[in-house]
């Protein structure tokens, strides 16, 4: 058996040097080889990023994993039977899926990230790809609304809204409404979340697969995926993807015989964090300044180019594939209360096992910091962690107990937002996070809304002028109404959340601001 | 750069995204990756081939942190700002670097060299903190990796 060694093209193991080691693992193999052969899979990454660079090898017991991984590694690792797996290296993980952090996880929406070549149409239809299509080019198209209905999927974007009800008031914006499009929501601004990016480079069929579905459910036959530029990488798959799957009739006219069309086309943001928002995603879509646009009408009803337009995430969208494989009922069982199926819980900041836990809601915070993060990678206790992006709010231990889904974080006050975890130690200053999220919140206004542009430029100085100990009491008054005021006067959750982290902050930490 | 050579490249993108819908942002795209700007006397000639006022397409120019109107350094240097790398001390990368190159963010180097950017995560967030310089993403970096990261660049000379 030709020995086959896995090498991840992720954008962040590549960024910790996978091209690197992947050089050196091909001269070196080279040179002690001759002529034997070796086979290079450049797959994408498993998501358990503190072990990137991982590469695995292929055995007779399935694949075993070392990391992470540095080019000076390489030549040990080889004297010590990389190429028969062998398990004496220190660096040597054990078989991959037997590690705890991925066994313990129920991968549905990632179940082929990291196993795969990305860009190989046989690998991803030897693990289930394209099944949900061919049932449902078989369907009714209210048949396959109702059965996204069924599943109890919610929007993974961040406002949670129930995507089958989005897609049934598509639908029945009915044929007259002319020409309807599903966008793709691939802007992922939020700190302390990759999930869209990982989806997209390690299994970009998955996103592929379920926009064509949601366009054959509510009669659209044109897709935009909207990629913050931030991504090339992603953007440079996503290119091949597309071309890749048209070649196979997956995608573009009379898709697999079933009369019906679709094609999908990437537009790159420019690195605007609001036009992650839906309305404004669609003026830049649109070509136009991305300034929120008011709400009604709904941009189902009328959105891109006034049309009736699907707008979600790529993880709803990822997700609708494995609905129609195994069945609504089957994705429905993981989760919790109102929050049904997986979350992609994205684990960042200040701890010792970075990387992607995909599991049913209901997991507690504590259990993801500790049993999947280890903890700090500081090696100092834990303090803080804001879940839910740049406008989550920051939660103290005594809150760590919380179950994830989405009605729980609303309790406390929190937001689970796109599944973001950022862990901050003992060393954070609350005031200075504080004082970013206002000037976050200036930096990337679109401008629209007084309370939003203006106030985050005040709330910067106002806090300043708290941490200087300048009029106090007045000041912290004044922070309390122009929160206030943001939350109540902006046009959308930029200023309307900003609020959120702030508040957080300076209701359990106020000892920073002094 | 000759004007006629802007000129040539605009039109090149204009002619390869105006049948495009939206096709404001693909054009700017494209101008702003090959001439490293957008030329502010270019502005016209999108605004007539997309039938849109100049008012228009400099209000979209001026939105965008992407599109600028002036050419960067030589090296885009672009420091994430955000939480993740925060936690994992980004906020003193962010003064190393600052340092080194002896500028601020959207400041460029007298000697034409670097550009400085911040940014606000690039989705390297489990391998913090982040830099990017030019195309190429560097995670998990330290005070002494980025500066000396910045001295390869400086004796490199003019590389992209
Ligand atoms: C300031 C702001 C930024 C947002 N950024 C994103 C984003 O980057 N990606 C995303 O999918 N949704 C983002 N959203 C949520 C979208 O407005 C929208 O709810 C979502 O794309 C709908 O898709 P879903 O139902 O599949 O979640 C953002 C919302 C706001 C207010
Ligand atoms: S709240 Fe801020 S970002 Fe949202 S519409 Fe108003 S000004 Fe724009
Ligand atoms: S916060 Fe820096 S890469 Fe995400």
């Amino acid at each position: 058996m030709t020995p086959r060694i896995y090498i991840p093209q992720d954008s962040s193991a590549i960024s910790v040097g996978a091209d690197t080691v992947a050089d050196r693992l091909a001269e070196r193999l080279v040179a002690s080889l001759g002529n034997k052969e070796v086979e290079f899979v450049r797959n994408g990454s498993r998501g358990l990023f503190w072990l990137e660079p991982m590469i695995e090898v292929e055995t007779d017991a399935g694949r075993v994993a070392y990391g992470p991984v540095g080019a000076d590694d390489v030549d040990s690792l080889i004297e010590q039977g990389l190429l028969e797996g062998a398990q004496a290296h220190p660096l040597s993980q054990g078989l991959t899926e037997e590690i705890p952090y991925l066994k313990n996880q129920q991968r549905l929406t990632f179940k082929r990230i990291g196993l795969i070549d990305p860009l190989s149409i046989r690998d991803y239809q030897a693990h289930d790809g394209f099944k949900g299509l061919k049932r449902v080019i078989t369907m009714s198209c209210q048949a396959c609304v109702d059965e996204v209905k069924k599943s109890g999927l919610r929007g993974r974007g961040g406002a949670a809204f129930p995507t089958g009800i989005k897609w049934q008031t598509v639908l029945d914006a009915g044929a007259a409404a002319g020409q309807k499009y599903i966008t793709c929501n691939a802007d992922e601004g939020d700190s302390g979340t990759f999930a869209d990016r990982l989806q997209m480079e390690a299994d970009p069929f998955a996103l592929i697969e379920g926009m064509t579905i949601a366009g054959i459910a509510v009669g659209a036959d044109m897709g935009y995926i909207y990629l913050r530029e931030e991504y090339p990488h992603a953007h440079a798959i996503l290119e091949q993807a597309i071309a890749i799957a048209t070649e196979h009739n997956f995608l573009g006219k009379d898709i697999l015989g079933s009369g019906k069309n679709f094609n999908i086309q990437v537009r790159l943001g420019a690195k605007a964090y609001i036009c992650g928002e839906e309305t404004s995603m669609l003026e830049s879509l649109e070509g136009k300044r991305g300034e929120v646009r008011a709400k009604p009408p709904l941009p189902a009803l009328e959105g891109l180019f006034g049309k009736p337009t699907v707008v979600n995430n790529v993880i709803s969208l990822s997700s609708i594939p494995i609905i129609f494989a195994e069945g609504a009922d089957y994705y429905k069982d993981f989760g919790m209360g109102r929050s049904r199926g997986t979350m992609p819980f994205q684990l960042a900041g200040n701890l010792k096992q970075p990387g992607l836990v995909e599991l049913g809601f209901g997991v507690t915070l504590h259990s993801l910091l500790y049993d999947y993060g280890g903890g700090s990678a500081s090696g100092r206790p834990l303090r803080v962690v804001q879940v839910g992006g740049p406008l989550g709010t920051y939660l103290p231990e005594s809150q760590w107990q919380v179950e994830m889904d989405y009605e729980q974080l609303a309790a406390i006050k929190g937001v689970l937002g796109h599944g973001g975890l950022v862990a901050f130690d003992d060393t954070v200053d609350m005031s200075q996070q504080a004082r970013f999220s206002m000037e976050f919140c200036a930096v990337e206004s679109c401008g629209k809304c007084t309370p939003c542009r203006i106030g985050s430029v005040r709330g910067v100085e106002v806090i300043d002028k708290i941490c200087s100990n300048e009029d106090r009491d007045s000041n912290l008054d004044l922070l309390n109404s122009l929160c206030d005021t943001m939350e109540n006067g902006s046009l959308c959750a930029m200023g309307g959340m900003t609020p959120f982290p702030i508040r957080s902050a300076l209701e359990h930490f106020s000892d920073d601001f002094k | 750069m000759s004007d006629s050579k802007n000129t040539g490249a605009v039109n090149t993108a204009i002619d390869a995204n105006h049948h495009l819908e939206g096709a404001l942002l693909p054009i700017l795209h494209q101008v702003q990756n090959n001439l490293g700007h957008i030329p502010a006397d270019q502005v016209g000639i999108i605004a007539k081939a997309l039938n849109l006022s100049r008012a228009e397409v400099h209000g979209v120019i001026s939105f965008y942190p992407s599109f600028t109107t002036s050419p960067q350094g030589t090296n885009v240097i672009e420091v994430c700002r955000a939480e993740s790398c925060q936690a994992m001390g980004g906020r003193k990368i962010e003064a190393t670097v600052k340092s080194a190159l002896g500028v601020n963010f959207e400041e460029t180097t007298e000697c034409g060299k670097f550009t400085l950017e911040p940014v606000y995560c690039l989705g390297n967030c489990a391998c913090s903190p982040t830099v990017k310089i030019n195309s190429q993403i560097y995670g998990r970096v330290t005070s002494h990796s980025v500066v000396s990261l910045i001295e390869n660049l400086r004796q490199a000379g003019d590389q992209k």
